[in-house]
Protein backbone atom coordinates (compact mmCIF):
# COMPACT_ATOMS: atom_id res chain seq x y z
CA UNK A 1 0.00 0.00 0.00
CA UNK A 2 1.30 3.65 -0.96
CA UNK A 3 0.04 6.52 0.34
CA UNK A 4 -1.91 8.39 -2.38
CA UNK A 5 -1.32 12.13 -0.59
CA UNK A 6 0.15 14.15 2.53
CA UNK A 7 -3.85 14.35 4.04
CA UNK A 8 -3.83 10.26 3.39
CA UNK A 9 -0.54 10.55 5.76
CA UNK A 10 -1.98 12.70 8.69
CA UNK A 11 -4.97 10.37 8.56
CA UNK A 12 -2.76 6.90 8.74
CA UNK A 13 -0.92 8.74 11.79
CA UNK A 14 -4.07 9.73 13.68
CA UNK A 15 -5.30 6.50 13.14
CA UNK A 16 -2.87 4.52 14.94
CA UNK A 17 -0.52 6.75 16.58
CA UNK A 18 -1.00 7.84 20.49
CA UNK A 19 -2.50 11.11 21.49
CA UNK A 20 1.18 12.08 22.83
CA UNK A 21 2.74 10.67 19.22
CA UNK A 22 0.60 12.79 17.37
CA UNK A 23 1.35 15.91 19.49
CA UNK A 24 4.55 15.58 19.09
CA UNK A 25 4.37 15.06 15.11
CA UNK A 26 2.26 18.42 15.04
CA UNK A 27 4.52 20.41 17.19
CA UNK A 28 7.64 19.22 14.97
CA UNK A 29 5.99 19.79 11.77
CA UNK A 30 5.41 23.27 13.10
CA UNK A 31 8.91 23.60 14.52
CA UNK A 32 10.91 22.43 11.30
CA UNK A 33 8.60 24.66 9.30
CA UNK A 34 9.77 27.56 10.95
CA UNK A 35 13.61 26.71 12.43
CA UNK A 36 14.84 23.71 9.95
CA UNK A 37 17.74 22.99 12.21
CA UNK A 38 15.39 21.16 14.49
CA UNK A 39 14.72 18.79 11.83
CA UNK A 40 18.54 17.32 12.36
CA UNK A 41 16.65 16.57 16.27
CA UNK A 42 13.35 15.56 15.14
CA UNK A 43 13.81 13.22 11.98
CA UNK A 44 15.91 10.27 14.15
CA UNK A 45 12.93 10.12 17.01
CA UNK A 46 10.46 10.11 14.80
CA UNK A 47 10.36 5.99 15.44
CA UNK A 48 10.46 6.74 19.18
CA UNK A 49 8.34 9.46 19.28
CA UNK A 50 5.47 8.14 16.69
CA UNK A 51 5.82 4.84 16.75
CA UNK A 52 6.70 1.96 14.19
CA UNK A 53 3.23 -0.11 13.54
CA UNK A 54 3.08 -0.92 10.29
CA UNK A 55 0.29 0.60 7.57
CA UNK A 56 -0.78 -2.59 6.50
CA UNK A 57 -1.61 -5.32 9.12
CA UNK A 58 -2.30 -7.64 6.48
CA UNK A 59 1.45 -8.10 5.60
CA UNK A 60 3.44 -6.57 7.57
CA UNK A 61 6.74 -8.69 6.45
CA UNK A 62 6.81 -7.27 3.05
CA UNK A 63 9.40 -4.79 2.91
CA UNK A 64 7.29 -2.37 0.87
CA UNK A 65 5.11 -1.78 3.67
CA UNK A 66 4.71 1.66 5.05
CA UNK A 67 5.17 2.34 8.60
CA UNK A 68 4.35 4.32 11.07
CA UNK A 69 7.79 5.89 11.18
CA UNK A 70 7.74 6.54 7.47
CA UNK A 71 4.57 8.64 7.21
CA UNK A 72 6.39 10.91 10.20
CA UNK A 73 9.59 11.29 8.52
CA UNK A 74 7.05 12.40 5.13
CA UNK A 75 5.56 14.92 7.28
CA UNK A 76 8.40 16.17 8.66
CA UNK A 77 10.31 16.77 5.17
CA UNK A 78 6.84 17.99 3.55
CA UNK A 79 6.52 20.56 6.01
CA UNK A 80 9.99 22.29 4.94
CA UNK A 81 8.95 23.10 1.87
CA UNK A 82 11.28 23.53 -1.07
CA UNK A 83 14.53 23.64 1.63
CA UNK A 84 14.01 20.09 1.44
CA UNK A 85 15.53 19.69 -2.05
CA UNK A 86 19.09 20.51 -0.19
CA UNK A 87 18.48 18.95 3.52
CA UNK A 88 17.29 15.32 2.01
CA UNK A 89 21.06 15.01 0.97
CA UNK A 90 22.25 15.42 4.43
CA UNK A 91 19.65 13.49 6.49
CA UNK A 92 20.11 10.27 4.01
CA UNK A 93 23.81 10.70 4.51
CA UNK A 94 23.81 10.70 8.72
CA UNK A 95 20.57 8.88 8.55
CA UNK A 96 20.34 5.22 10.28
CA UNK A 97 18.83 2.40 8.13
CA UNK A 98 15.40 3.69 9.06
CA UNK A 99 15.87 7.55 8.35
CA UNK A 100 17.43 6.70 5.34
CA UNK A 101 14.13 4.46 3.95
CA UNK A 102 12.11 7.53 5.62
CA UNK A 103 13.74 10.00 3.13
CA UNK A 104 13.57 7.53 0.24
CA UNK A 105 9.68 6.32 0.90
CA UNK A 106 8.91 10.37 1.13
CA UNK A 107 10.09 11.04 -2.23
CA UNK A 108 7.19 11.00 -3.94
CA UNK A 109 5.59 13.74 -2.29
CA UNK A 110 8.51 16.24 -2.30
CA UNK A 111 9.16 19.18 -4.74
CA UNK A 112 12.74 17.83 -5.36
CA UNK A 113 12.26 16.74 -9.37
CA UNK A 114 15.47 14.65 -10.14
CA UNK A 115 17.48 15.57 -8.03
CA UNK A 116 17.13 12.83 -5.15
CA UNK A 117 17.89 9.84 -7.98
CA UNK A 118 21.34 10.18 -6.67
CA UNK A 119 19.50 8.48 -3.46
CA UNK A 120 17.72 5.78 -4.38
CA UNK A 121 20.88 4.51 -6.77
CA UNK A 122 22.44 4.31 -3.68
CA UNK A 123 19.74 2.54 -1.22
CA UNK A 124 19.84 -0.03 -4.74
CA UNK A 125 23.27 -0.48 -4.51
CA UNK A 126 23.41 -1.84 -0.85
CA UNK A 127 22.10 -5.27 0.60
CA UNK A 128 19.50 -4.24 3.00
CA UNK A 129 16.19 -5.24 1.66
CA UNK A 130 14.26 -2.65 3.29
CA UNK A 131 16.37 -0.26 1.98
CA UNK A 132 16.22 -1.54 -1.78
CA UNK A 133 12.09 -1.66 -1.26
CA UNK A 134 12.01 1.69 -0.08
CA UNK A 135 13.84 3.12 -2.98
CA UNK A 136 11.72 1.52 -5.37
CA UNK A 137 8.69 3.62 -4.78
CA UNK A 138 7.18 5.69 -7.58
CA UNK A 139 9.71 8.13 -7.70
CA UNK A 140 12.06 5.80 -8.56
CA UNK A 141 9.53 3.65 -11.41
CA UNK A 142 9.25 7.13 -13.07
CA UNK A 143 12.73 8.41 -13.31
CA UNK A 144 15.18 5.81 -13.43
CA UNK A 145 16.05 4.68 -16.88
CA UNK A 146 15.47 1.47 -18.60
CA UNK A 147 18.78 -0.24 -17.91
CA UNK A 148 19.06 0.99 -14.22
CA UNK A 149 15.36 0.10 -13.32
CA UNK A 150 16.04 -3.21 -15.44
CA UNK A 151 19.16 -4.11 -12.78
CA UNK A 152 17.23 -2.46 -10.13
CA UNK A 153 14.36 -5.49 -11.04
CA UNK A 154 16.79 -8.30 -11.22
CA UNK A 155 18.08 -7.17 -7.52
CA UNK A 156 14.96 -7.44 -5.93
CA UNK A 157 14.20 -10.79 -7.12
CA UNK A 158 17.88 -11.68 -6.41
CA UNK A 159 17.37 -10.31 -2.71
CA UNK A 160 14.10 -11.21 -2.41
CA UNK A 161 11.95 -8.01 -2.06
CA UNK A 162 8.77 -9.13 -4.00
CA UNK A 163 8.32 -7.27 -7.23
CA UNK A 164 4.79 -6.99 -8.27
CA UNK A 165 4.14 -4.18 -5.63
CA UNK A 166 6.38 -2.07 -8.07
CA UNK A 167 4.50 0.88 -8.73
CA UNK A 168 3.95 0.83 -12.98
CA UNK A 169 6.35 -2.34 -13.72
CA UNK A 170 3.98 -3.43 -16.54
CA UNK A 171 4.95 -0.02 -18.01
CA UNK A 172 7.83 0.00 -17.70
CA UNK A 173 8.90 -3.02 -18.52
CA UNK A 174 11.24 -3.49 -21.47
CA UNK A 175 12.24 -6.55 -23.84
CA UNK A 176 16.05 -6.06 -21.81
CA UNK A 177 14.03 -6.65 -18.34
CA UNK A 178 11.95 -9.95 -20.21
CA UNK A 179 15.45 -11.10 -21.82
CA UNK A 180 17.32 -10.45 -18.40
CA UNK A 181 14.49 -12.49 -15.87
CA UNK A 182 14.09 -14.74 -18.37
CA UNK A 183 18.25 -15.62 -18.07
CA UNK A 184 17.67 -15.39 -14.52
CA UNK A 185 15.16 -18.06 -14.31
CA UNK A 186 17.04 -20.11 -16.64
CA UNK A 187 19.88 -19.83 -13.97
CA UNK A 188 17.75 -20.79 -11.27
CA UNK A 189 16.40 -24.22 -13.14
CA UNK A 190 19.83 -25.26 -14.48
CA UNK A 191 20.88 -25.07 -10.33
CA UNK A 192 18.23 -27.04 -9.71
CA UNK A 193 16.46 -23.94 -7.30
CA UNK A 194 13.01 -22.81 -7.51
CA UNK A 195 12.07 -19.75 -9.58
CA UNK A 196 9.84 -17.00 -7.95
CA UNK A 197 6.48 -16.77 -9.72
CA UNK A 198 6.01 -13.20 -9.85
CA UNK A 199 9.05 -12.83 -13.07
CA UNK A 200 6.56 -14.89 -15.47
CA UNK A 201 4.47 -11.92 -16.33
CA UNK A 202 7.47 -9.91 -16.57
CA UNK A 203 9.66 -12.21 -18.74
CA UNK A 204 5.48 -13.00 -20.80
CA UNK A 205 5.70 -9.03 -21.84
CA UNK A 206 8.15 -9.81 -24.24
CA UNK A 207 9.20 -12.94 -24.34
CA UNK A 208 12.66 -13.40 -25.65
CA UNK A 209 12.32 -16.83 -27.87
CA UNK A 210 15.88 -17.62 -27.60
CA UNK A 211 16.12 -18.12 -23.95
CA UNK A 212 12.79 -19.21 -23.59
CA UNK A 213 13.72 -22.04 -25.82
CA UNK A 214 16.27 -22.72 -23.39
CA UNK A 215 14.00 -23.05 -20.54
CA UNK A 216 12.01 -25.50 -22.62
CA UNK A 217 15.09 -28.03 -23.41
CA UNK A 218 15.69 -28.15 -19.37
CA UNK A 219 12.24 -30.25 -19.66
CA UNK A 220 14.67 -32.79 -21.19
CA UNK A 221 17.96 -32.28 -19.24
CA UNK A 222 19.64 -35.98 -18.95
CA UNK A 223 19.90 -34.69 -15.18
CA UNK A 224 16.18 -35.29 -13.81
CA UNK A 225 16.93 -32.96 -10.81
CA UNK A 226 17.09 -30.07 -13.89
CA UNK A 227 13.76 -31.64 -15.21
CA UNK A 228 12.23 -31.54 -12.24
CA UNK A 229 13.07 -27.79 -11.34
CA UNK A 230 12.40 -26.66 -14.93
CA UNK A 231 8.70 -28.73 -14.93
CA UNK A 232 8.01 -26.98 -10.93
CA UNK A 233 8.77 -23.65 -12.65
CA UNK A 234 7.12 -23.25 -15.55
CA UNK A 235 3.60 -24.34 -14.08
CA UNK A 236 3.45 -20.83 -12.58
CA UNK A 237 3.96 -19.42 -16.18
CA UNK A 238 1.72 -19.22 -19.58
CA UNK A 239 4.37 -20.02 -22.20
CA UNK A 240 4.07 -24.11 -21.53
CA UNK A 241 0.01 -24.25 -22.20
CA UNK A 242 0.70 -21.40 -25.07
CA UNK A 243 3.90 -23.72 -26.56
CA UNK A 244 1.04 -26.65 -26.32
CA UNK A 245 -1.77 -24.83 -27.75
CA UNK A 246 0.51 -24.06 -30.87
CA UNK A 247 1.53 -27.76 -31.67
CA UNK B 1 19.41 -19.68 26.93
CA UNK B 2 19.02 -16.06 26.15
CA UNK B 3 21.53 -14.17 26.17
CA UNK B 4 22.50 -10.34 25.68
CA UNK B 5 26.05 -9.57 24.58
CA UNK B 6 26.65 -6.25 25.86
CA UNK B 7 29.93 -5.87 23.93
CA UNK B 8 30.73 -7.17 21.15
CA UNK B 9 32.37 -5.42 17.73
CA UNK B 10 30.42 -7.67 15.22
CA UNK B 11 31.78 -5.25 12.30
CA UNK B 12 35.01 -7.13 12.29
CA UNK B 13 33.26 -10.58 12.62
CA UNK B 14 31.82 -13.08 9.98
CA UNK B 15 27.86 -13.84 9.22
CA UNK B 16 28.98 -17.60 10.42
CA UNK B 17 29.13 -15.79 13.70
CA UNK B 18 25.84 -14.07 13.86
CA UNK B 19 24.88 -17.88 13.13
CA UNK B 20 26.74 -19.53 16.05
CA UNK B 21 25.97 -16.60 18.44
CA UNK B 22 22.18 -17.25 17.28
CA UNK B 23 22.35 -20.79 17.60
CA UNK B 24 24.18 -20.41 21.25
CA UNK B 25 21.09 -18.35 22.40
CA UNK B 26 22.19 -14.53 21.66
CA UNK B 27 19.11 -12.95 21.26
CA UNK B 28 20.67 -9.33 21.56
CA UNK B 29 24.03 -7.26 21.62
CA UNK B 30 25.55 -3.79 21.94
CA UNK B 31 28.32 -2.88 19.51
CA UNK B 32 30.60 -0.01 21.08
CA UNK B 33 32.12 1.88 18.36
CA UNK B 34 35.88 1.43 18.73
CA UNK B 35 39.68 1.33 17.12
CA UNK B 36 39.37 -0.66 14.23
CA UNK B 37 42.96 -2.05 14.47
CA UNK B 38 44.32 0.66 11.73
CA UNK B 39 44.21 4.71 12.59
CA UNK B 40 41.41 6.61 10.36
CA UNK B 41 42.57 9.64 8.65
CA UNK B 42 39.34 11.38 8.72
CA UNK B 43 35.92 12.33 9.89
CA UNK B 44 34.49 11.18 6.91
CA UNK B 45 35.31 7.72 8.01
CA UNK B 46 33.94 7.56 11.11
CA UNK B 47 30.69 9.10 9.40
CA UNK B 48 30.63 5.67 7.32
CA UNK B 49 31.47 3.99 10.40
CA UNK B 50 28.53 4.82 12.54
CA UNK B 51 26.70 4.69 9.48
CA UNK B 52 28.02 1.07 9.50
CA UNK B 53 26.74 0.54 12.61
CA UNK B 54 23.42 1.82 12.92
CA UNK B 55 22.11 0.32 8.99
CA UNK B 56 23.92 -2.22 7.59
CA UNK B 57 25.31 -4.54 11.12
CA UNK B 58 21.53 -3.94 12.09
CA UNK B 59 20.51 -5.69 9.08
CA UNK B 60 22.76 -8.03 9.32
CA UNK B 61 22.16 -9.20 12.32
CA UNK B 62 17.99 -8.78 12.28
CA UNK B 63 18.43 -11.61 9.97
CA UNK B 64 19.87 -14.62 12.58
CA UNK B 65 17.20 -12.90 15.33
CA UNK B 66 19.65 -10.70 17.03
CA UNK B 67 18.21 -6.88 18.25
CA UNK B 68 21.72 -5.44 17.15
CA UNK B 69 22.10 -1.62 19.22
CA UNK B 70 25.01 0.43 19.55
CA UNK B 71 26.87 2.54 21.75
CA UNK B 72 28.67 5.61 19.81
CA UNK B 73 31.63 7.33 20.67
CA UNK B 74 35.34 8.18 20.18
CA UNK B 75 37.81 5.22 21.41
CA UNK B 76 40.86 6.45 23.09
CA UNK B 77 43.53 5.63 20.79
CA UNK B 78 42.17 7.91 17.96
CA UNK B 79 41.58 10.60 20.55
CA UNK B 80 44.92 11.18 20.65
CA UNK B 81 44.72 12.38 16.91
CA UNK B 82 43.92 16.78 17.47
CA UNK B 83 41.99 17.47 14.48
CA UNK B 84 40.20 13.72 14.23
CA UNK B 85 39.28 14.31 17.70
CA UNK B 86 37.42 17.78 17.50
CA UNK B 87 35.70 16.54 13.95
CA UNK B 88 34.60 13.24 15.55
CA UNK B 89 33.34 15.30 18.64
CA UNK B 90 31.83 17.69 16.84
CA UNK B 91 29.36 15.05 14.36
CA UNK B 92 28.81 12.93 17.58
CA UNK B 93 25.40 14.81 18.68
CA UNK B 94 23.92 13.85 15.33
CA UNK B 95 24.52 10.05 16.07
CA UNK B 96 23.70 10.39 19.86
CA UNK B 97 20.21 11.18 18.89
CA UNK B 98 19.46 7.76 16.99
CA UNK B 99 17.05 5.04 17.73
CA UNK B 100 18.96 2.00 18.99
CA UNK B 101 22.22 4.27 20.40
CA UNK B 102 21.96 2.98 23.93
CA UNK B 103 25.43 4.39 25.59
CA UNK B 104 28.15 6.61 25.00
CA UNK B 105 31.45 4.03 24.04
CA UNK B 106 33.72 2.99 24.36
CA UNK B 107 35.63 5.97 25.49
CA UNK B 108 38.38 5.74 28.11
CA UNK B 109 42.01 5.66 28.49
CA UNK B 110 44.16 3.93 26.46
CA UNK B 111 47.92 5.63 26.94
CA UNK B 112 46.85 7.98 29.64
CA UNK B 113 47.44 11.10 27.46
CA UNK B 114 45.56 14.79 28.04
CA UNK B 115 44.12 14.22 24.72
CA UNK B 116 42.36 10.97 25.77
CA UNK B 117 41.16 12.73 28.86
CA UNK B 118 39.75 15.65 27.02
CA UNK B 119 38.05 13.20 24.73
CA UNK B 120 36.75 11.31 27.77
CA UNK B 121 35.47 14.55 29.31
CA UNK B 122 33.38 15.28 26.41
CA UNK B 123 31.99 12.67 25.77
CA UNK B 124 31.17 12.07 29.79
CA UNK B 125 28.92 15.58 29.28
CA UNK B 126 27.60 14.30 25.71
CA UNK B 127 26.00 11.69 27.86
CA UNK B 128 24.56 13.93 30.29
CA UNK B 129 22.96 16.28 27.81
CA UNK B 130 21.91 13.07 25.45
CA UNK B 131 20.55 11.38 28.71
CA UNK B 132 22.62 8.51 27.65
CA UNK B 133 24.42 5.69 29.81
CA UNK B 134 28.22 5.38 29.40
CA UNK B 135 30.24 2.16 28.47
CA UNK B 136 34.23 3.33 29.31
CA UNK B 137 37.22 0.83 28.21
CA UNK B 138 40.30 0.93 30.80
CA UNK B 139 43.45 0.36 29.76
CA UNK B 140 45.51 -2.90 28.72
CA UNK B 141 48.13 -1.64 30.17
CA UNK B 142 49.34 -0.03 33.80
CA UNK B 143 45.05 -1.14 34.04
CA UNK B 144 44.66 -0.55 38.02
CA UNK B 145 45.74 3.27 37.87
CA UNK B 146 44.04 3.93 34.93
CA UNK B 147 40.97 2.58 36.51
CA UNK B 148 41.15 4.66 39.14
CA UNK B 149 41.81 7.91 37.54
CA UNK B 150 38.79 6.90 35.26
CA UNK B 151 36.55 6.84 38.21
CA UNK B 152 37.59 9.79 39.51
CA UNK B 153 36.89 11.44 36.35
CA UNK B 154 33.23 10.08 36.01
CA UNK B 155 32.98 10.74 39.46
CA UNK B 156 33.91 14.65 38.73
CA UNK B 157 31.96 14.49 35.20
CA UNK B 158 27.89 14.64 37.36
CA UNK B 159 26.95 11.47 35.19
CA UNK B 160 25.03 9.03 38.25
CA UNK B 161 27.63 6.09 38.81
CA UNK B 162 24.92 3.05 37.90
CA UNK B 163 24.72 4.76 34.07
CA UNK B 164 28.24 4.01 33.70
CA UNK B 165 29.78 0.79 32.57
CA UNK B 166 33.68 0.35 33.54
CA UNK B 167 34.74 -2.28 31.15
CA UNK B 168 37.69 -5.36 30.97
CA UNK B 169 38.06 -5.58 34.68
CA UNK B 170 40.40 -7.90 36.31
CA UNK B 171 40.77 -9.40 39.84
CA UNK B 172 42.52 -5.84 40.87
CA UNK B 173 40.10 -3.29 39.61
CA UNK B 174 37.28 -4.97 40.69
CA UNK B 175 36.17 -4.08 44.05
CA UNK B 176 37.56 -0.28 43.34
CA UNK B 177 34.52 -0.26 40.36
CA UNK B 178 32.38 -1.76 42.71
CA UNK B 179 32.92 0.41 45.39
CA UNK B 180 32.18 3.31 42.94
CA UNK B 181 28.64 2.45 42.17
CA UNK B 182 29.48 1.92 38.52
CA UNK B 183 28.96 -0.70 36.93
CA UNK B 184 31.87 -3.50 36.33
CA UNK B 185 31.96 -5.33 33.34
CA UNK B 186 34.53 -8.04 32.45
CA UNK B 187 35.62 -9.35 28.86
CA UNK B 188 36.45 -13.05 28.75
CA UNK B 189 38.48 -13.64 26.15
CA UNK B 190 41.06 -16.85 24.47
CA UNK B 191 44.67 -16.02 26.25
CA UNK B 192 44.15 -12.37 27.42
CA UNK B 193 41.78 -10.08 29.93
CA UNK B 194 40.15 -12.48 31.77
CA UNK B 195 38.83 -16.34 31.39
CA UNK B 196 35.55 -17.78 32.08
CA UNK B 197 37.12 -20.14 35.43
CA UNK B 198 38.27 -17.00 36.59
CA UNK B 199 35.25 -14.85 35.97
CA UNK B 200 33.05 -17.30 38.04
CA UNK B 201 35.65 -17.49 41.32
CA UNK B 202 35.03 -13.01 40.81
CA UNK B 203 30.92 -13.57 40.76
CA UNK B 204 31.21 -16.52 43.63
CA UNK B 205 33.18 -13.59 45.44
CA UNK B 206 31.44 -10.37 44.26
CA UNK B 207 28.09 -11.51 43.54
CA UNK B 208 26.03 -10.94 39.89
CA UNK B 209 24.38 -6.98 40.93
CA UNK B 210 26.01 -4.62 38.86
CA UNK B 211 27.97 -6.65 36.42
CA UNK B 212 27.90 -7.13 32.98
CA UNK B 213 30.26 -10.32 31.11
CA UNK B 214 30.59 -9.61 27.68
CA UNK B 215 32.82 -11.54 24.28
CA UNK B 216 34.24 -8.06 22.94
CA UNK B 217 34.80 -10.09 20.26
CA UNK B 218 36.79 -8.35 17.70
CA UNK B 219 39.62 -8.47 15.01
CA UNK B 220 41.83 -9.89 17.48
CA UNK B 221 42.06 -13.69 18.66
CA UNK B 222 38.43 -13.42 20.37
CA UNK B 223 35.70 -15.38 20.59
CA UNK B 224 31.82 -14.09 20.44
CA UNK B 225 30.43 -16.98 22.29
CA UNK B 226 32.73 -16.34 25.07
CA UNK B 227 29.46 -15.18 27.20
CA UNK B 228 27.61 -18.82 26.18
CA UNK B 229 30.71 -20.65 27.25
CA UNK B 230 31.03 -18.51 30.67
CA UNK B 231 27.12 -19.50 31.66
CA UNK B 232 28.44 -23.00 31.03
CA UNK B 233 30.84 -22.38 33.29
CA UNK B 234 28.77 -20.85 35.65
CA UNK B 235 26.39 -23.90 35.45
CA UNK B 236 29.18 -26.31 36.23
CA UNK B 237 30.90 -24.57 39.32
CA UNK B 238 26.78 -24.46 40.92
CA UNK B 239 24.99 -21.41 39.83
CA UNK B 240 21.54 -21.78 38.74
CA UNK B 241 19.85 -21.30 35.46
CA UNK B 242 18.13 -17.87 37.84
CA UNK B 243 21.68 -16.66 38.27
CA UNK B 244 22.67 -17.10 34.68
CA UNK B 245 19.35 -15.24 32.94
CA UNK B 246 20.70 -12.46 35.57
CA UNK B 247 24.06 -12.17 34.40
CA UNK B 248 23.47 -13.10 30.91
CA UNK B 249 20.28 -11.40 30.08
CA UNK B 250 18.37 -9.08 32.70
CA UNK B 251 21.70 -7.25 33.69
CA UNK B 252 22.52 -6.32 30.52
CA UNK B 253 18.54 -5.08 30.21
CA UNK B 254 18.62 -3.17 33.23
CA UNK B 255 21.68 -1.58 32.30
CA UNK B 256 21.13 -0.46 28.25
CA UNK B 257 17.14 0.15 29.39
CA UNK B 258 18.24 3.12 31.22
CA UNK B 259 18.67 4.56 27.54
CA UNK B 260 15.21 4.04 27.06
CA UNK B 261 16.24 3.12 23.50
CA UNK B 262 16.57 -0.87 23.55
CA UNK B 263 14.68 -2.92 20.66
CA UNK B 264 14.07 -6.02 21.53
CA UNK B 265 10.59 -6.50 19.96
CA UNK B 266 12.37 -6.20 17.19
CA UNK B 267 13.60 -7.48 14.79
CA UNK B 268 11.23 -10.08 13.41
CA UNK B 269 12.07 -13.13 15.32
CA UNK B 270 11.14 -15.30 12.87
CA UNK B 271 14.25 -16.46 11.40
CA UNK B 272 12.98 -18.65 8.82
CA UNK B 273 10.88 -15.74 7.39
CA UNK B 274 13.69 -13.07 7.12
CA UNK B 275 16.50 -15.94 5.54
CA UNK B 276 13.98 -15.81 2.71
CA UNK B 277 15.81 -13.97 0.03
CA UNK B 278 18.66 -13.24 2.49
CA UNK B 279 21.33 -10.68 1.16
CA UNK B 280 23.68 -11.89 3.44
CA UNK B 281 23.92 -14.91 1.08
CA UNK B 282 24.76 -12.15 -1.88
CA UNK B 283 21.19 -12.70 -2.78
CA UNK B 284 21.33 -16.36 -3.68
CA UNK B 285 17.83 -18.13 -2.20
CA UNK B 286 18.20 -20.74 -0.37
CA UNK B 287 17.60 -23.97 -2.09
CA UNK B 288 14.00 -25.31 -2.16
Amino acid sequence: MIPHDTEHLWISVRERASADGIRWLEEKTEAVARNLGAIAAAFPAVGREVGRTTLDPHDPDDPHTWRLDDAGRALLLVAIGERVREEIHGLYRHGDANERRGVLRALLFLPVGDSAVPLVEDAIRTNDTNLIAAALGPYAMQRLDDAALAQAVLKCVFVGVPISPLDGLEDRTTPEMSRMLADYAHERIAAERDVPAEVWPVIERYPPREEIAEIFSELDHPISERRHAAERALRDSHLLRSRDANI
Amino acid sequence: MRIFDPHVHMTSRTTDDYEAMAASGVRAIVEPAFWLGQPRTSVDSFVDYFNGLLGWERFRASQFGISHHCAIGLNPKEANDDRLREEVLAILPRYLAKDGVVAVGEIGFDSMTAGEEAALEAQLALALEHDLPVLVHTPHRDKPAGTRRTLEIVADSGVPPERVVVDHNNELTVSDVMESGCWAGFTIYPFTKMDEHRFVRVIEEYGTERILVNSAADWDISDPLKVSKTANAMLDAGFTDDDIDRLVWQNPVEFFGQSGRLMLDEPDADRAATFEGNSVLRGERPVG
